[in-house]
């Protein structure tokens, strides 16, 4: 039973990282149709500007700790921003030459973070409260899972409101809806376009931080490697779909953290089974609307 | 593709001109064959003389990428598919050759044939699949898929791949010819072989009716089947054709390099395939080919720029990204996409239409603002069609 609970509780831990990851990127592709290949650089870079933030503040404070959220998330929209601004944006609707131009961004941002914090692993720590543990029903948790729930539920929470409840969300949503008639309408949907990479941008350097204290490490790679499993997230749970988005990530974290654990370590392949029957059933996602 | 038509439609000068464009090919692949025997320098290019073992290992790998790059190009500018797991297949063919040899002690030659069998079976499957998307879809489910194979290659559950240490060539199983740095020439003129071969089938398989059908999916999927054809059966056609080409480049890599190691399942190898094929010039043959030769020699020139005393001693704004083969490739790769549509194929292309026109004496400036209005044009009828 303690074992159930505590792969439950790690399962989506790493499910609230997945959907940091993802709902940025099903968010660009559902308005914009590119597929962002650069999202887990800005990862990367969230979590190593919030990793030299907090040794620079004290990384077992919470101050430490809080400002590395706060960076890592700054560090994210800003360098989406400007990823849309300068790169994206000047690609208007060449949709392949989009996705190729991100690709070639992550490729040479993997190498210039490989010049300047090392190939290795950097091993980081935080406030001694997210080293240690609580028990529930008998499982003793790491603490640091409830921290990422909870920012993640934040980030969802934050996000659906901004989409709900605000003009420019609004846009979005029509954009996603039918982007032609926002346009003939005649709103400028480019701003949406940056506002879109940039809250993407924001939740995957949280998202950095937040895995980077989840796995204990930070390398260049980290960003790619949670990168590929968002972008399983995104097509299971239907790409363009927040809710989908959301869902997927926890079901996929809790698939592998199963198989991992009963399975003889082939939670990796599960999930990609798992896609392959998802795309066999439903080729639009779980939340999709259209193929 | 219009340049020859062109070309061919001009008088006697422009005849005689496609003859020798057509020789070229040929008196190519006689001079490549006659490297090792020669001794060619060329400083700055390639690290000695071409009879030596370390330029022609160098060599032989930038012809297996070509080769390699060539069967993406048939993915990618033939139909039009993105893939991001090509190198799943690549990394099959070079694994499975060498854990049939030392597995089951079949020797070389058989062994190919197996492995030739297993690749056209697991492309099918995995193909079937993944086709039921399209586009991006497409792209992020072979993704998953090569994923899945380079966790399996690394994780090795089985004990046969070596994990992380890679798997060594079991040399008692190939011929003599094969093994060792004298024989070096022998892989290079194996390697060689590899790419003319690739380049034969690739062109054949383009000038076939499913490549002409597939041509026409990339641009029109609907039209294709309101005609009564079934663009699913020739996407998947396509896909083992380019698998198992990629999968016997696996092969000869293996002979090359006498082992394997994961990160030729990886998907950093795919992604350097796009590379290629889009700095060459995407649905250009001879634009994959020149792509592959220039990543693999840029590669290689940049590892040893980035050990050179008088980077080190740099300061860190410009050593570290000087240092990073990678950045500066990954750099050069987006100021194409950026700037250089049609890489250096349509680069060639383009120059070489402008001389043909100044040639037969027409003004440059008319024409050409004709010919790109034209261009503008047919562009965003496909994307919009493709929607």
């Amino acid at each position: 039973m303690s074992t159930v609970v505590l792969l439950l509780f790690t399962g989506v831990g790493l499910g609230a990282i997945y959907f940091l990851v993802a709902s940025g990127l099903s968010l660009i592709y559902g308005l914009m149709h590119v597929l962002n290949f650069a999202h887990g650089v800005f990862l990367s870079l969230g979590a190593f500007l919030g990793f030299e933030v907090a040794s620079r503040l004290g990384a077992t404070t919470w101050t430490g700790f809080a400002a590395s959220l706060l960076v890592g998330a700054l560090a994210g929209a800003v360098f989406a921003a400007l990823t849309e601004r300068l790169l994206v944006q000047r690609l208007y609707e060449r949709h392949i030459e989009q996705v190729l131009v991100t690709v070639g961004l992550g490729l040479a941002a993997v190498a210039l973070f490989d010049g300047i914090w090392g190939t290795d692993p950097r091993f980081i720590s935080g406030p001694a409260w997210m080293g240690r543990t609580t028990s529930v029903l008998g499982a003793n948790v790491p603490n640091d899972r409830f921290v990422a729930i909870l920012v993640a539920a934040l980030v969802l929470l934050g996000m659906v409101l901004f989409l709900q409840r605000t003009r420019y969300g609004m846009i979005i949503r029509a954009g996603v809806e039918n982007r032609a008639m926002v346009t003939a309408l005649g709103i400028d949907v480019r701003t949406a376009f940056t506002l879109v990479f940039t809250i993407g941008g924001v939740a995957a350097g949280l998202g950095g931080v937040l895995a980077s204290h989840y796995f204990g490490y930070v390398s260049p790679l980290l960003g790619q490697t949670l990168l590929i499993f968002a972008f399983i997230v995104t097509v299971i749970g239907g790409l363009g779909s927040l809710t989908g988005a959301a869902i997927a990530s926890v079901l996929v974290a809790l698939l592998q953290q199963f198989a991992n654990y009963y399975l003889a370590g082939t939670g990796d392949l599960a999930v990609v089974v798992l896609l392959a029957v998802v795309l066999l059933t439903r080729p639009s996602g779980l939340m999709g609307r259209r193929a | 593709m219009s340049s020859s038509t062109s070309a061919t439609g001009t008088a006697y000068r422009g005849g005689a001109r496609a003859w020798v464009r057509r020789l070229v090919p040929p008196a190519l692949v006689v001079l490549l064959a006659c490297l090792p025997l020669l001794d060619l320098r060329l400083p700055g290019v390639l690290p000695g003389p071409t009879y030596t073992p370390g330029t022609l290992h160098l060599l032989a790998l930038a012809m297996v990428m070509a080769a390699l790059a060539l069967s993406y190009h048939l993915l990618l500018g033939v139909a039009g598919l993105l893939s991001f797991g090509h190198a799943l297949y690549f990394g099959l063919g070079a694994y499975l050759l060498g854990i049939v040899m030392s597995e089951l002690g079949l020797g070389l030659l058989p062994s190919v044939l197996v492995v030739l069998l297993v690749g056209v079976a697991v492309s099918l499957a995995l193909g079937a699949v993944s086709l039921r998307v399209t586009g991006i879809p497409f792209a992020m489910v072979t993704l998953a898929f090569a994923q899945a194979g380079s966790v399996l290659v690394r994780r090795d559950p089985g004990r046969v791949t070596g994990g992380e240490e890679g798997l060594r060539l079991p040399t008692e199983q190939v011929p003599d010819a094969l093994v060792g740095v004298a024989d070096t020439r022998n892989l290079y003129w194996l390697a060689l072989a590899a790419l003319v071969l690739a380049f034969l089938l690739v062109s054949w398989v383009q000038g076939s009716r499913a490549g002409h059908v597939a041509e026409a999916v990339r641009e029109n999927e609907l039209r294709v089947r309101v005609l009564g054809m079934r663009p699913f059966l020739v996407k998947l056609a396509i896909f083992v054709a380019a698998s198992v080409i990629a999968v016997g480049m696996g092969m000869v890599h293996l002979l090359l390099n006498s082992g394997a190691v994961p990160h030729i399942v990886s998907a950093e190898l795919t992604i350097s395939l796009l590379l290629m094929v889009v700095i060459g010039g995407v649905g250009s043959r001879w634009g994959a080919v020149a792509g592959a030769v220039l990543y693999v020699l840029l590669n290689q020139r940049l590892t040893v720029l980035a050990q050179a005393p008088w980077v080190h001693d740099l300061p860190a704004p410009l050593r570290i990204p000087l240092s990073e083969p990678l950045f500066i490739l990954g750099t050069l790769f987006v100021l194409v996409v950026m700037f250089l549509p049609g890489g250096l194929a349509g680069t060639v292309g383009r120059l070489r239409r402008r001389q043909e026109r100044a040639d037969r004496g027409e003004p440059p400036g008319g024409a050409d603002r004709l010919e790109d209005v034209d261009d503008e044009q047919q562009v965003p009828a496909a994307d919009g069609a493709r929607r």
